[in-house]
Formats: C-alpha cells, structure tokens, sequence
C-alpha cells in the first residue's frame, strides 16, 4: 500500500496540510478569515493532528482502511461547510479545504470562499473515494490463503508418498475435496466444496515429483487447459440452474514432503498450500464466522491421512459420526447412538 | 436399549435410546453385564467438565459380552460370545504412543482431537462417555455400548472369575496401580495417598503389593478410612487431623517418600475459610480446579520424593505451589492410566489373589437406579464407596 503512488501522495498532502493547523492554527485561521478564538485554535488545530493520524495511517500500514478514514473526515468537513453555508454554523469550522467565518469582511466575499472552499473539499472527496474503493477492493481480491501443518505417520517414506501420490484418494480424507480424477500422467481434474456449498472445480498439474520425498502441484490457468474454472452454486433443486457460472480462476497450490522422523523408521508429513478464495478475504471472515476454520480443517485432514495409513479407517464417534463430513468439529451430536435413519443421513 | 444420559450438571437420567451400530471396521458391540460409577464421572455430574452435550450417554468402566463384530475385527482376536472387559481410554494400537504403550496418548482415536488440542497443548485418546472433549464417544452406563478397535482394546477373560472381580480392570485398579507404580517404590518407602475413595484405595493396595513398607491414606469421611484400615492401611483424617504434623510424626520428620494424589479437582480442604476461595473461584471460573490435595501433596512430600497424580484435573489451577515443588527437587508424574498396558498383569494378580479389587463395592443397583448411584456416591450417602450397575 506504501508502494501505492495515489495513496502515498494523499498521505503526505495530509502531512501537508496538517503542518499550519497545528503548528500555526491562530495564523491559519486569521489566514482564512475565520474569528481567531482559543475554541477556533482548538478546532483547527485537532482537524491537523486528524490529518496527521490518516497520514501516519497510509504512509505505514497496508491498509484501505486508512483511505477510508480520510472519506469519513472529507464528510465531516462538507458536513461543516454545509452548515456554514446555510448560515447555521454560529462561530467556527474545521475543514480541510480551511472554510472560513470572516469577521470584518463582506458577507458575499465570505460566502464565496466558503463556496470555493466546498467545492475543493468536493474535489478532494472524490479522488479519496475512488482510491478507497479500488484499493479496498484490490486488497480483497489478492487475499491469498496460505496454510501449513504437519503430522508424523508411522509408515515408511515410500508407503506415506505412495498413498499421497494416488491422487484419487486424496477425498478418503480430506474434507473439501469431493473427487479427483487423474487425466494424464501429471494432470488431474479436482472437484471441491467451498465454504457455503459453493463447487469448485480446476485442473491441476504436478509440478515436482520426487518418489518418497516430495510432490508439488498447481492449478492451471484457463488458457493452459483451454477450460475456464467454474464455480457454481448448488441449488436446493435442479431448478436453481447457474451452473456453469463463469468466475474469476481460482488459483491453488501445494507442496507435501516425507522427511523422516528423528526415529529413522516414522515419517513427517509437511504441507503448503496456498489458494485464492473467490471471496477474498471478506468471504474468509465471513466463512470463519460460519465455523471454516482453514487451519484447523487441514490440521483435521492431516489426522486423518495418518488414520487411514495407521489403522485402515477414518475414526468415528457417536458425537462427531460424520468422518470427513464434518467441516468443522462442533456442533456435534449428543454421545449416543444414531437411530437408523440418522445413520444414514450421516453417511450419504 | 436403556441407558444413562447426562441431562445438565447435577442431572443424569437413564432414557430409551437407539441401539449401537457398528461405525467402523473394528468396532465390536458389547452387551453389557456390568459397569460403574467413577469417581470422575461425578466431575461430568457436576459440569465441571467442558463440552458435555445434553443427552450424552455415560459410564467409561463396563465389560459384557460380544454380540457383534465389524468386517475388520480379526477372528482370531475376537469372536462373538467373548466375554470382555473394555478399557476407558481408546487405542488404535498402531500409532507412536500406542507403541511406547502410552495407550491414553493414543494419537488416532479422537476425533475432535482439534478441540482437545486448543484446551490441553496435545489432544489425547477418546475415552468412552466422557465429554466432547475426549472424542464424544456413547459411554456403557447401557445396555449395549460399542467399543471401536475391539481387537486391539478388549481383555478377553477366560476364566471363571465374578464380573466383579474384573470389571474394574477397566478402568480404577490399573488407575491406581499406575499411580503406585509411578512412584518407584522401594522397599523403605513409607507412600501417602489423598483421597480414600475407589482410585485411592486400590492405589493403597497397589503401593503395598509394589512393597511400600507403609501406606498412609487421607481423607474426610470416616467409612472409608475404615475401610482403608481394615484392609491394613494407616490412616488420617485431615477435618480432625493436622495432616503435616501428623504426616512428620509417622515419618520420623522426613514426610513421606511417595506422595499419590488420588482427590483431584473437586477436593476439599481442612480449613474451611481455604476451601471458600477455591469454591468460589471455582465458581466463577477463574479457576476450573480447586487442587487442594495437590498443594498438600506437593509441600508434604520429603525432600527429592516422588508426587504422582492420579486425581482428575481438566483446566488450569490457582496457588501451584512451584517454589515448593523446584526447590525440593520433588519428581511431579501423572497421566490418564495407560489401561491395556496393565490389564493383562493385573489380571494374573488378580487370579493369584494378590490384589482384591472387589473389597470397595458397596452398592449394587439396577442401571435404571443410576441416578440414586450417583446421588449416594456424590454425597457419601449410605456409606457409599463404589457403585456397580447391573443393565
């Protein structure tokens, strides 16, 4: 964001226009024709340190936030003008484009600068809008997910690879994925569940594969496979037939390595992954409120990899029945039996 | 099949509930003959524990009879018909822990081990009908319970010994055992235990089978220090008793060799104005313990001794007396009893009439009593020890 040219410039035009306020308030007012009091100085002087905080705010912090705040302060000083103009406002005001209350001078020379004062601040308010909006909008877009967790299996490296390395069944334990189907000898077509019932699908090729010691994929771009990656809302019914609704490429990818354990003989198991949510990282918090928990759930898929490799299934209580269907590991059913039907509702 | 459901702290009732089914590969499902109250149960009773679910059904220490095996149960092992005691804690029996025989460890049968993971650092196994925490595994205070990795977990019993002789294989003889075994005892050892009730007194029984030279046991109600008595224990009861003085007067001054804390987290103090600030802060929950018998065990163990604690603790505890403990070079060892790594030894000693674990039942009730168990154990009614429910 400090790299940001529009953000820098407006950063330091707030350092700018700061300096007089409060390191000369008394003379700045006189300046622009506003009543020189200790309550004027005051105002003046705290609308500086305003512009200095938003200052500070966008010269060192990666944040549309900061923007924000300048949109909000531009508000409150056409809020003020506005006042001044209708000839409410009785004594001062405090504005970035320094509206005025001029004591001797003609009312229409007054009122003229106060209008000219309005329309700069509406100027001023335009350009922090639109840099905002663009750059809020361009930090959720670049929100990546990155994700790391590991987990030591008492399998041999090559074993714990193997398993790895049959793509298609990588869904056995890991809870976004529905199916992989493997397309080529480094390709694969993945189908997944976002957050919210959402599918996702995309190809995806290995681009590292070290036997026993490591493998490494991405997703391809649309123009690589001539397929655009879809996502699509799953219907209550077939009615509801979006399907096929074109969104941006939804970007992933993933390293797993086998190291052996200090013991020699067990295995650690060590993933990257990173993806770009469609939502962004408002679609995360919102996720994360709903109980995606990003982490927990590949630290929970990694539990069961090491299950399925140590004890040939997937454990099952009666509380959490579900095996990878359970996203998240509350809320869960009460510690008693399932009637038949629920069993079955549970595993279909 | 009727079974005995947690409702809400201090309320438990047995409900009709759908029969177990078979989840996983190695599941058995048991018809239960036998199963007890455990005194951490009445941590559960008490909503002590996080994460019980209204309608979770309880009970981790029962044995039965074999009705039916998943597709993955070796035959070999097991069989329809067996009769089998279960143990509390779950293994897979294939993991690291598993295999260092640190079966309460187990890494594999938890499935919200996420969850146990944020409380405690490390998840650990799932334990029958005890809490969410511990996977939210249906307990056996039922007619029927499943118990997953049956191969791996269940003690068949071959001989022609009473259910009660071998229902608390389970869970409170390998309990207390290892709270003995713990200490390293050596043949001079004079071994203090906190707490008489069913842990402690087979924790009793353990140090002296271990060879402990004297096992001193500590508590309040009188019953159940005669009942350590007349099974050849010393005794203190600490509401009439100083329990150091008294403790450095059987010692020569030295404090006991070995300390075993079998109170736990609901323990209760001599002095009442002590026992208060826990209560209430406990109360609030700005501790979820109140450790009085750790404390003591800590400060009234002798120089470069051993503290073991078996006692049930869950959360986090105020006033840990550290300066006593790192001064004084005190050895502080616990853990969940690793149950499979014991059950087939303790059963030998057992069958050679080492150790009776049946002397601390008191009451038999039918499960559908399982309320009224629960209410004379919780407060020491009818000379109340240990509950047996027959389903």
């Amino acid at each position: 964001m400090a790299h940001d040219k529009l953000t820098r410039t407006l950063g330091w035009t707030s350092v700018g226009l700061g300096a007089p306020l409060v390191l000369a308030s008394g003379r700045t007012a006189r300046v622009l024709g506003i009543e020189d009091g200790k309550r004027q100085r005051a105002v003046l002087a705290s609308v500086g340190a305003r512009e200095w905080l938003a200052a500070a705010g966008m010269l060192g912090q990666e944040s549309p936030l900061w923007l924000w705040s300048r949109v909000a302060g531009d508000l409150m000083d056409l809020t003020l003008l506005g006042n001044d103009l209708a000839g409410r406002l009785p004594a001062a005001t405090g504005a970035k484009a320094r509206g005025k209350k001029s004591a001797g001078a003609g009312a229409g020379s007054a009122q003229g600068r106060t209008a000219a004062a309005t329309a700069m601040v509406l100027a001023i308010t335009a350009v922090d809008l639109y840099a905002a909006v663009s750059r809020g909008v361009r930090s959720l877009r670049n929100s990546e997910v990155s994700l790391t967790a590991a987990v030591t299996v008492t399998s041999p490296r090559q074993t714990v690879y193997e398993r790895w390395r049959q793509l298609d069944g990588l869904p056995a334990f890991m809870a976004h994925l529905d199916d992989v189907t493997v397309t080529g000898p480094r390709t694969s077509h993945w189908r997944a569940t976002a957050p919210f019932g959402a599918a996702v699908e995309w190809d995806a090729e290995i681009t590292e594969d070290v036997p026993g010691e490591r493998i490494a994929w991405r997703s391809l771009d649309p123009s690589e496979n001539g397929t655009e990656d879809r996502i699509e809302n799953r219907g209550r019914s077939g009615r509801s037939g979006r399907s096929g609704k074109t969104v941006r490429k939804i970007r992933n990818a993933g390293t797993v390595r086998f190291i052996p354990a200090p013991n020699g003989r067990d295995t650690e198991v060590h993933v990257t992954l990173s993806y770009a949510l469609p939502a962004g990282k408002g679609g995360q918090a919102v996720a994360r409120y709903f109980g995606e928990e990003p982490h927990q759930q590949l630290d929970d898929d990694l539990r069961r990899f090491k299950q399925l490799l140590e004890t040939g299934e997937v454990v099952r209580s009666e509380g959490a029945p579900g095996g990878k269907r359970a996203r998240g590991e509350f809320p869960q059913r009460p510690a008693r039996p399932l009637t038949d039907k629920e069993l079955a509702e549970v595993l279909s | 099949m009727k079974a005995n459901c947690w409702v809400r702290p201090n309320k438990v009732r047995v409900e009709n509930v759908p029969d177990p089914k078979i989840l996983n590969g190695h599941d058995a499902i048991v018809k239960v003959t036998s199963t007890a109250i455990c005194g951490s149960d009445l941590h559960l009773l008490d909503g002590y524990v996080p994460t019980m679910q209204r309608g979770d059904i309880l009970g981790h220490e029962f044995m039965g009879e074999v009705v039916e095996t998943g597709p993955d149960v070796g035959k070999d092992k097991l069989r329809v018909g067996d009769r089998v005691v279960i143990p509390f804690p779950i293994a897979c029996g294939a993991c690291a822990a598993c295999r260092a025989e640190m079966f309460s460890l187990c890494e594999n049968t938890n499935p919200n081990a996420g969850l146990a993971e944020k409380l405690f650092g490390h998840p650990t196994a799932g334990i029958f009908g005890y809490s969410h925490l511990t996977g939210g595994f249906a307990g056996g205070q039922a007619e029927y319970a499943r118990a997953p990795f049956a191969d791996v977990n269940a003690l068949k019993i071959e001989s022609d010994l009473a259910d009660e002789q071998v229902l608390f294989l389970s869970d409170i003889l390998p309990t207390g055992y290892m709270g003995a075994e713990m200490c390293d005892i050596k043949p001079e050892d004079v071994v203090a235990v906190w707490g008489a009730g069913p842990v402690g007194q087979l924790a009793m029984d353990s140090a002296r089978m271990l060879g402990a030279k004297q096992v001193i046991g500590i508590d309040k109600q009188p019953y159940r220090l005669r009942m350590a008595e007349s099974a050849g224990h010393t005794t203190i009861n600490f509401t009439d008793t100083d329990v150091r003085s008294a403790l450095l007067e059987l010692t020569g001054g030295r404090g006991p060799d070995k300390c075993i804390e079998a109170a736990g987290m609901e323990s209760e103090h001599g002095s009442p104005h002590i026992q208060a600030y826990d209560r209430v802060k406990q109360a609030v929950r700005s501790e979820t313990e109140r450790p009085h018998a750790l404390r003591q065990a800590i400060t009234s163990c002798r120089n470069g001794g051993t503290v073991s604690v078996i006692g049930v603790y869950g959360g986090f505890v105020d006033k840990f007396p550290a300066g006593s403990w790192m001064n004084r070079s005190i050895t502080l060892r616990t853990g969940q009893a690793h149950v499979q790594r014991y059950m087939k030894p303790l059963l030998r000693r057992i069958e050679k009439g080492e150790i009776d674990p049946a002397r601390i039942i008191t009451h038999r009730l039918p499960l559908r009593q399982a309320a009224h168990g629960y209410d004379i154990f919780k407060h020491k009614k009818d000379g109340c020890e240990k509950v047996v429910l027959k389903p």
